[in-house]
């Protein structure tokens, strides 16, 4: 069965549809890729499957549950979680901080509790404090733990971000462009740790624009040209269709595969 | 066994409170102190709202008003005790910000501030206004707190100046406290991630609109306590506690002093309510002094005075 279900999705700004029609399914443990040319409406499908956006058309199904246009705080606690292509760091905190910030659902109380500081209060941050410490090793980040996050390097602070995501325990994972402004090695380490996550049963939605990582990583994927699917499958058949070739892929295609 | 910031920034304002007394030439002094430590009180809640939360409001002073004119009013007509009547007026606070804030805290960007500002003025409108009970403009007397002759009867004797010192350096510390304890705590994190960026922070489960709402209720409480403490202080009480200029001090004590550090914003607190003092010997050019200060403040340290000394510091010392 399906963990999430696109049916028809679409939104106009001011007359121009940028997404329309677009449908595909996500299964636990898959990674699903959404691809296509700059403005090809991947970020706007994004920002509505996470509630960013109110779609004008189309249904957003999670286990089952309709939770179209849902607001992302409901989101979160019904197991979908993402990044940002464009970083959205906490700013003024630790890395540590960051990572325990992703724990909030788990670790939240009465409002009482943490202005006197009882007990429960400490208790419930401290253990949001260890989980977030061994996601940060698991990224390879926790030796920066007390550094503030906006000193981080760009690859650093995309691995955070993942942490922060992960650390919800997400049953849907949804990436914007996660190895973007990433050198190869970073790219190589953030591949590696998607295919790990994919592996533990998490659905993964991803969005990229490095070929090469998407044709490695993805069990199926999605193309987008102009705000609607013009294909889909998995990376072979995809790489060899006529209709994304010319829209999109070209000489980058024959690279991955050449 | 090493100190934390808590403990450590907890200390240092105890030792201050404390020590200070000791170089005061005069009995003059304790009022002063007593004034800074209740705006420092007020300016608390400010770094809830502005400091933590990162959200503007430019009408706690309403509040500060109705905690002001509750300890005025509730004893006389209620027969409230003075003490209770600070809670009254808390209580009143609060449910009025939950109100104000309620529609407008679902709002986004500058929207808080506006309404606050409409919010604020209505207070000192209606303060002004409602002279049957309020008496208007001219003002209110307002009774005795009568802990200052509770403490006498039991063998302490202070006088009136030193007894609003130490009372309100208390309340401070109390203040603070709760602060410091919301800073590293699962909401105070909430708070902090909101103000960083409020999109990531609804994604990781944060619900945005409830958060804002219960930090806006907090300051608006921290406003009012220090409104009663005020009144209670100087035994009187105009509108002027609850106008637009109060508002504006307010912000701009925990902005000059640093908006997202306690000790920060008390001291910002209390150059705020020294330099008008300091700068009479300006005579009419004071307030135009006081502009200079705040300008050159905000251009070259932006995160505030005290924030901003103390990572020059730390910065030479590596």
């Amino acid at each position: 069965m399906s963990l999430l279900e696109i049916q028809g999705l679409g939104i106009t700004f001011g007359g121009l549809r940028a997404v329309h029609d677009v449908s595909f399914k996500v299964k636990p443990g898959e990674i699903v890729s959404v691809i296509g040319p700059n403005g090809a409406g991947k970020t706007t499908l994004f920002n509505m499957i996470s509630g960013v956006y109110q779609p004008g058309a189309g249904k957003v199904v999670l286990s089952g549950e309709d939770v179209t246009a849902m607001s992302p705080h409901l989101l979160a606690r019904r197991g979908m979680s993402r990044t940002f292509q464009n970083l959205q760091i906490f700013q003024g905190m630790t890395v540590l901080e960051n990572a325990v910030s992703g724990y909030h659902l788990q670790e939240r109380g009465p409002i009482l509790a943490d202005l006197l500081g009882l007990p429960s209060s400490r208790r419930r941050a401290r253990a949001a404090e260890e989980g977030a410490r061994a996601l940060l090793a698991r990224v390879g980040l926790d030796r920066a733990a007390e550094r503030e996050a906006a000193n981080l390097s760009y690859g650093a602070l995309k691995r955070l971000e993942i942490a922060r995501a992960l650390a919800l325990q997400p049953k849907v994972l949804l990436l914007d462009e996660p190895a973007a402004g990433c050198n190869a090695v970073e790219t190589e380490e953030i591949d590696h740790l998607i295919a790990e996550v994919a592996a533990s049963g998490v659905a993964i939605l991803l969005v990229e624009h490095d070929m090469k990582m998407v044709m490695r990583i993805s069990n199926h994927i999605v193309v987008l040209d102009h705000g609607e699917k013009i294909a889909e499958g998995d990376p072979a058949t995809v790489s060899r269709d006529p209709a994304v070739i010319a829209a999109y892929l070209g000489t980058e295609a024959e690279h991955a595969h050449g | 066994m090493k100190l934390t910031p808590k403990t450590a920034t907890l200390l240092v304002l105890a030792a201050l409170i404390a020590l200070t007394p000791l170089f005061f030439p005069s009995g003059y002094y304790y009022r002063v102190g007593a004034l800074i430590f209740v705006n420092g009180l007020s300016v608390l809640g400010i770094v809830i709202l502005t400091g933590y939360a990162g959200q503007v409001s430019l009408g706690h002073a309403g509040f500060a008003g109705i905690g002001a004119y509750a300890c005025a009013l509730a004893p006389v007509h209620l027969g409230l005790h003075p003490a209770l009547a600070i809670v009254l007026g808390a209580v009143i606070s609060a449910i009025m910000a939950w109100l104000v804030g309620r529609p407008i805290l679902r709002l986004k960007g500058y929207y808080l501030g506006v309404a606050s500002l409409g919010f604020g003025i209505l207070v000192s409108m209606v303060l002004s206004n409602e002279r049957w009970l309020t008496k208007g403009p001219d003002g209110i007397e307002v009774p005795d707190l009568g802990l200052r002759d509770l403490l006498k009867d039991m063998g302490l004797k202070l006088a009136n100046g030193e007894f609003w010192y130490f009372f309100s350096g208390i309340c401070l510390l109390i203040g603070a406290w709760l602060v410091l304890n919301l800073y590293n705590s699962p909401t105070g994190r909430a708070l902090r991630a909101l103000h960083g960026s409020e999109i990531a922070a609804r994604t990781v489960g944060v619900d945005v609109a409830k958060l804002k709402l219960q930090a806006f209720v907090i300051s608006a409480v921290y406003a009012s306590v220090a409104g009663s403490l005020l009144a209670l202080m100087n035994k009187f009480v105009t509108p002027d506690v609850a106008g637009f200029m109060h508002s504006i001090e307010m912000v701009t004590m925990a902005v000059l002093g640093g908006a997202g550090s306690v000790l920060g914003a008390i001291f910002g607190a209390g150059i705020l309510t020294l330099l008008p003092q300091v700068l009479t010997v300006f005579a009419e050019y004071e307030q135009l002094m006081l502009g200079a200060v705040m300008m050159l403040v905000m251009i070259f340290m932006r995160d505030g005075l005290l924030p901003s000394v103390l990572r020059k510091i730390r910065g030479r010392g590596e």
